[in-house]
Order: C-alpha cells, then sequence, then structure tokens
C-alpha cells in the first residue's frame, strides 16, 4: 500500500494542552479487538469525548464547533506514549487529523506515525507555548521546506528524519523499498549463524 | 563487523551484528532473529500480505500466541460470550495457519503472554534482535538481547522480509549499585527509575541496566526492570549476559544443545559491554536507599514509596507539571498530602507480562498463606503462562490463593489492559502489578495504583495499601 503524500496542510489548531497522552487515551484498548484499520475514528479520545451513556460531552474540544474540520492537533509534550498500537495514527487519520503538533513525541508513535501519513511535528518549547495558548489559529504546514508559519508570517523549522521525509513526500512504500535490497538479505541470510 | 576497536556496549554489538544493508539517505536495514506474534497487533499486517501476495519469509523465526484478547476463565466456557474477541483469535488460527507460522493458542500447555512464552522456552536468547508488535518486547533485553515493540506496519515488513529499516538508539546506562533491603524487589527498582527520570526520559534511547544489584537478581527479576523500560521512553532495555542468564537458559527447550551450546556460549560472553565504551546518558541509584513503591497518579512516572504521601500541586514549579498532577488527582479521587498507605482499595491483579512469572507468584503466595482476602477486596492472580501455571498448581500455589479467596485463573493479559472481560469497574481502586496507571487503562473509569506482588498481596489482605512488611 503506498501511503498518501503529503506537501503542505493548511488548517485552522485543535488544542489538548495536556502533556504525557497516551495511546490508551487516543484510542483505549477495546477498539483494538478488530481485524480491519477501518473505524476507529470513533473511538477516537473516547473516554475524554462521550459519556457512559454515549452522549458528547460538551467540555471536550473535540466537541465543540470550532474543532470541526481542523487538521492540525496540537498537543502537550510526550505525546503518544505506551503502547506501541498503530491503531492511534490510524484512528487520528480517520478522524481527520493530518499532522500533531508537540514538543516531543514517543518513539513508536512517532514511527507509526510517519508510516500512515499522519505528520509528528517538533516545535521548540517556546513556540509550542505559544500554540497550546492560541487555539484556533490558521497555520502551514510545508513538509518539504520542513517549516510551520504563523499567522503573522513567521515560520518556524522542524526537525524530521530524511528518509521519512522522502517517503512522505514522493508516497515511497517502506516495504517495497525494503523487499529491493532481496540480494543484501540473502547474503546476510547466506552468512548468518 | 565495525569494531575499528572502539569500545561499544551490548546494543551496539548487537546492532553492528545484524546490520543487512546501509544505504546513504535512508535507514539501516536490520535483520530480526525472533518475531513474536499476537492477537491484537498482527491481523492487519497478515492482510498486507494477503493483497500483496506476499509469503512470511522465516515462519522458523516466527511464534505466535495468544493474550490481549484472551479470556481467562475456564477454557471450557465458549467465546462467544465476546464474538469480536473470539474473531480476533479465530483470525490469528486462521493466518498462522495459512502461513506456516507455529501457534501456542487456547488448547496448548504452552500457551501465555508473549514475553512470558519466549523466555520460558528457551526461544529468547542472548544477542539476539526481537521484535513484536507490543511496547513491552523490551522485557527480552534481560537476556541481554536487543528487543523492541513496533507497529502493525512493521509487523508487516517483518513477516514478509525479517527485516526492519532502523536507526539506532542512544545508550542510557541505569546503574543500581548496592543491595536491596528486605521487602523491596525489582519492580520497585523500576518503579524508582521511572519516577526519577520521567515517561519521557528515555526517549530515543535504550537502557542498559548495570551495577551490583542489577548482577544480584535472577532472570525473571531482570525482566520485570526491563519490562517497564518503555515506561521509561526507552523502546528497548537490556541487562548484558552473566552466568544467571546461561544457567537460567541451559536444557530450556529451544535452547542450543550441545556443541551448539558452547558455540552459543562463546558468542554470549562476547557481548558485555566493553571497559572504556561510552553512555549519552547515565542515571544511578543505590539500592540500599529504596523503598517499596507505589503509584498514586495517572502514569508510571507518578511513583513514591509506599510509606510517603500523596504530592500537593502546589509543591510543583512548572505550572505544566502542577497542572498534570491536579488533573492526575481529580481523575484519582485522592487528596494531596494524605499519606498513600491506609487508602482502600477494591480490587488486586497479580499479573501481567510485568510480574506474572512463577517467582511472582510464590512472593504473593508467601504473603496470602494462611491469610485471607480482606472482604472488601476482589484478588485476581493470573498466571502469565500455562507453563507457569502448571509450576504454580505443582507448588500447590494455586491452593494457597483459593483458600485465601482469591481467583486463580488461566494464562493471559487479563486486567492489565481490560480487553478479554477482566476489567476494573468506574471508581474502583486496584494495586495492581501490572505496568500501566493510565486513566481507564484496567477498565473505563477505573483507578490504578502500581506496585509489586508483595505490596499487591499485602493490600489483599488488609483492603488497604499496605507495606508487606508492615503485617
Amino acid at each position: 500500500m503506498p501511503i498518501p503524500k503529503i506537501q503542505t496542510i493548511e488548517s485552522k489548531t485543535v488544542v489538548i494542552p495536556i502533556e504525557n497522552i497516551d495511546t490508551d487515551q487516543i484510542i483505549p484498548a477495546r477498539f483494538l479487538k478488530t481485524t480491519s484499520m477501518e473505524g476507529l475514528g470513533e473511538g477516537l479520545f473516547c473516554d475524554w469525548r462521550y459519556n457512559a451513556d454515549g452522549s458528547p460531552k460538551p467540555d471536550f474540544v473535540l466537541n465543540q464547533p470550532q474543532a470541526k474540520g481542523a487538521e492540525i492537533l496540537v498537543a502537550g509534550d510526550n505525546f503518544g506514549c505506551g503502547s506501541s498500537r498503530e491503531h492511534a495514527p490510524w484512528a487520528l487519520k480517520q478522524y481527520g487529523f493530518k499532522a500533531v503538533i508537540s514538543s516531543s513525541f514517543a518513539d513508536i508513535f512517532r514511527g507509526n506515525s510517519l508510516k500512515n501519513g499522519l505528520l509528528p511535528v517538533i516545535v521548540p518549547a517556546d513556540i509550542h507555548a505559544e500554540l497550546l495558548r492560541w487555539p484556533g489559529i490558521q497555520i502551514k504546514i510545508d513538509l518539504a521546506s520542513q517549516t510551520v508559519t504563523l499567522p503573522g508570517g513567521r515560520t518556524i523549522e522542524f526537525p524530521i528524519d530524511p528518509f521519512a521525509k522522502h517517503c512522505l513526500l514522493e508516497g515511497v512504500d517502506e516495504l517495497g523499498y525494503i523487499q529491493q535490497q532481496e540480494a543484501a538479505i540473502a547474503a546476510y541470510e547466506a552468512k548468518r549463524v | 563487523m565495525s569494531t575499528n576497536g572502539r569500545p561499544r556496549t551490548t546494543a551496539e554489538k548487537i546492532w553492528d551484528n545484524h546490520v543487512v544493508a546501509e544505504r546513504p539517505g535512508a535507514p539501516s536495514l536490520i535483520y530480526i532473529d525472533l518475531h513474536l506474534c499476537h492477537e491484537v497487533t498482527t491481523p492487519q499486517a497478515f492482510s498486507t500480505l494477503r493483497a500483496r501476495g506476499l509469503k512470511v519469509r522465516r515462519p522458523d523465526l516466527t511464534v505466535a500466541t495468544m493474550d490481549h484478547s484472551t479470556p481467562t476463565t475456564s477454557r471450557e466456557l465458549p467465546l462467544l460470550m465476546d464474538p469480536a474477541g473470539s474473531a480476533q483469535l479465530q483470525q490469528l488460527e486462521d493466518n498462522c495457519k495459512e502461513f506456516g507460522i507455529r501457534l501456542y493458542n487456547l488448547k496448548s500447555d504452552k500457551q501465555g503472554i508473549v514475553h512470558v512464552v519466549g523466555p520460558e522456552l528457551g526461544m529468547t536468547q542472548p544477542g539476539m534482535t526481537i521484535v513484536c508488535g507490543d511496547s513491552h518486547t523490551a522485557t527480552h533485553g534481560a537476556f541481554g538481547a536487543l528487543a523492541f515493540g513496533i507497529g502493525t506496519s512493521q509487523v508487516g515488513h517483518v513477516l514478509a522480509t525479517q527485516c526492519l529499516l532502523q536507526v539506532p538508539s542512544k545508550p542510557y546506562e541505569i546503574r543500581v549499585d548496592g543491595a536491596l533491603r528486605n521487602g523491596v524487589t525489582a519492580k520497585d527498582i523500576i518503579l524508582a527509575v521511572i519516577a526519577k527520570i520521567g515517561i519521557g526520559g528515555g526517549t530515543e534511547c535504550v537502557f542498559e541496566y548495570t551495577g551490583s544489584a542489577i548482577r544480584a537478581l535472577s532472570m525473571e527479576e531482570r525482566m520485570t526492570i526491563c519490562n517497564m523500560s518503555i515506561e521509561g521512553g526507552a523502546r528497548a532495555g537490556l541487562v548484558a549476559p552473566d552466568d544467571t542468564t546461561y544457567q537460567y537458559m541451559a536444557g530450556r527447550e529451544f535452547a542450543p544443545k550441545g556443541a551448539g551450546w558452547d558455540a552459543a556460549l562463546a558468542r554470549w560472553k562476547q557481548l558485555p559491554t566493553d571497559e572504556g565504551a561510552v553512555y549519552a546518558k547515565q542515571l544511578i541509584l543505590n539500592a540500599d536507599q529504596l523503598e517499596p513503591m507505589i503509584t498514586f497518579g495517572t502514569n508510571p512516572g507518578m511513583g513514591i514509596p509506599v510509606s510517603g504521601k500523596i504530592p500537593t500541586p502546589e509543591s510543583m514549579v512548572d505550572l505544566q507539571a502542577r497542572a498534570d498532577l491536579e488533573k492526575a488527582l481529580k481523575y484519582m479521587d485522592l487528596q494531596p498530602g494524605r499519606p498513600m498507605a491506609g487508602h482502600p482499595i477494591n480490587v488486586v491483579f497479580v499479573g501481567s507480562c510485568t510480574n506474572s512469572r512463577i517467582s511472582d507468584l510464590r512472593a504473593a503466595a508467601a504473603i496470602m498463606k494462611g491469610r485471607k482476602v480482606s472482604p472488601t477486596v476482589r484478588m485476581l492472580v493470573v498466571p502469565g503462562s500455562m507453563q507457569v501455571r502448571q509450576q504454580a498448581v505443582a507448588e500447590g500455589l494455586d491452593k494457597i490463593f483459593r483458600d485465601s479467596g482469591a481467583e486463580f485463573r488461566e494464562a493471559g493479559c487479563s486486567m492489565c489492559l481490560a480487553m478479554n472481560g477482566d476489567q476494573l469497574e468506574p471508581g474502583e481502586y486496584s494495586v495492581s502489578t501490572s505496568n500501566r496507571n493510565f486513566e481507564g487503562r484496567q477498565g473505563k473509569g477505573g483507578r490504578t495504583f502500581l506496585a509489586s506482588p508483595l505490596t499487591a498481596a499485602a493490600s489483599a489482605v488488609t483492603g488497604v495499601v499496605t507495606d508487606a512488611r508492615s503485617l
């Protein structure tokens, strides 16, 4: 499956100003009893989004009108910690997010996101604090130049693994890329103890 | 091997031994020696293989078991109670059959939690690269293996090619010197480490646990520590192999035998970190000063001694940290400044890939022997594997637990993650030997205190959070 290409993402932001949001909050384990990738968007942040009777919690940001249509989530430090479940980026993508901005991400979540066309954007602490303070602002993320452009026109660079960037810009299929190295794999296996 | 005479850490040696290819502008291609599979994170990967007409490249290096959505009540009961979970188990059964993968299913006497089964059958070996679609794969690092959790996309990559694209992690030494005091366990070491560095402290790192206190630990205790490396933010954690490792491995089903054993032993003895190897980060703890630990909050870094007091938000200088503590205490419905010991609880869970091995069950049974579970508490004892369960029965531990009023279950992940029928009710408090206390982790609205099997069992007896040394 070729992953969808990413060039630029222009959207207002939704802010969840909480640190250490773990993948159990992003998608609770009870939604993991699926054998497909579909239908996970409804479970996104389920226990923060809905009451026990299934009614939406009005004070949770994703239930508020200003969140509608937003494609960029700004969240607290160390986003995506905990379980390795790839269902977390699947749920965020299916809900409609294309990028998450934080001051840091947990390793496995970041890797899983990059493989699914969900862009994890790491910004410096001062910029992160500004973004957390001003929910709903319109920003632009440009992958090729690795920049976030704020409403006033100020741009901030963000780091990304060069190979992951190449894959996202070109829609490179990572499994296909590994398969191209069959000769090296076979050679390794031949000398493997 | 790119040694060049430079002193290397254990993790760096394993890495160097597994580089298949290096291409400019791309991560290294790394060979995987053992791929462990379970029902929850593999179905979509098998679907990818099927859609592309691919085979599993090395079914001989791939092993599957059922654990996450697996009921731990009687195996005779129909699984129809949970159609979605049953469908997932059936899917794993079908996938393993179609792709030729060895599976320990619910009828097998070797079924169990993936991170308990691999080591006890001798599949987990020093110097290996080991992956699984599960963040607690670091458990296998206890054997001096480079073991880490991967997502489902990468599960597909390994199934199809036995390889992964990876960048190396930074070596982070966690040295624990001295000797543990009576009643202080491996679980208390790792909870103290995480409380110290925070749950993001090991991001981009691989922990290497060193020092005399680590060397003195059994393999099962080392597994408990390595298991929770991810709770400190590291994808992997390991202990360099030594005689304790080799003694544990000898004679196990999949361990090398005869001349193969001698050759393997010679290779394994090359693995310990070289004198003068450089770590990117270091933490030093003194085992003599450690206390039994317990978490009070909603992440594993929110831990204090069982004898300690719940922190007050006013004591936090950092405003974000203060807000996070307030949020955690609100969810946990705890009063800042109050002692943890004596807080009433509803459930005790002894189990999970962290603390469900025979030594954990023995520790809990030693407390329960001749005592009763408090009438206000429900206690679940869930062996990590059917092999552990058999051993516990052979030693009469099942009788001790049942006589005390505890439930003694079949093997599985059980209440660690609330997707198999075992879970907390909203508002309930548990003392759990598992690894995560996130909001709702053990059931929607449930509240988890993480602790050692000793603390868990002692709390089951009294009905309140209890330091086992005070019984």
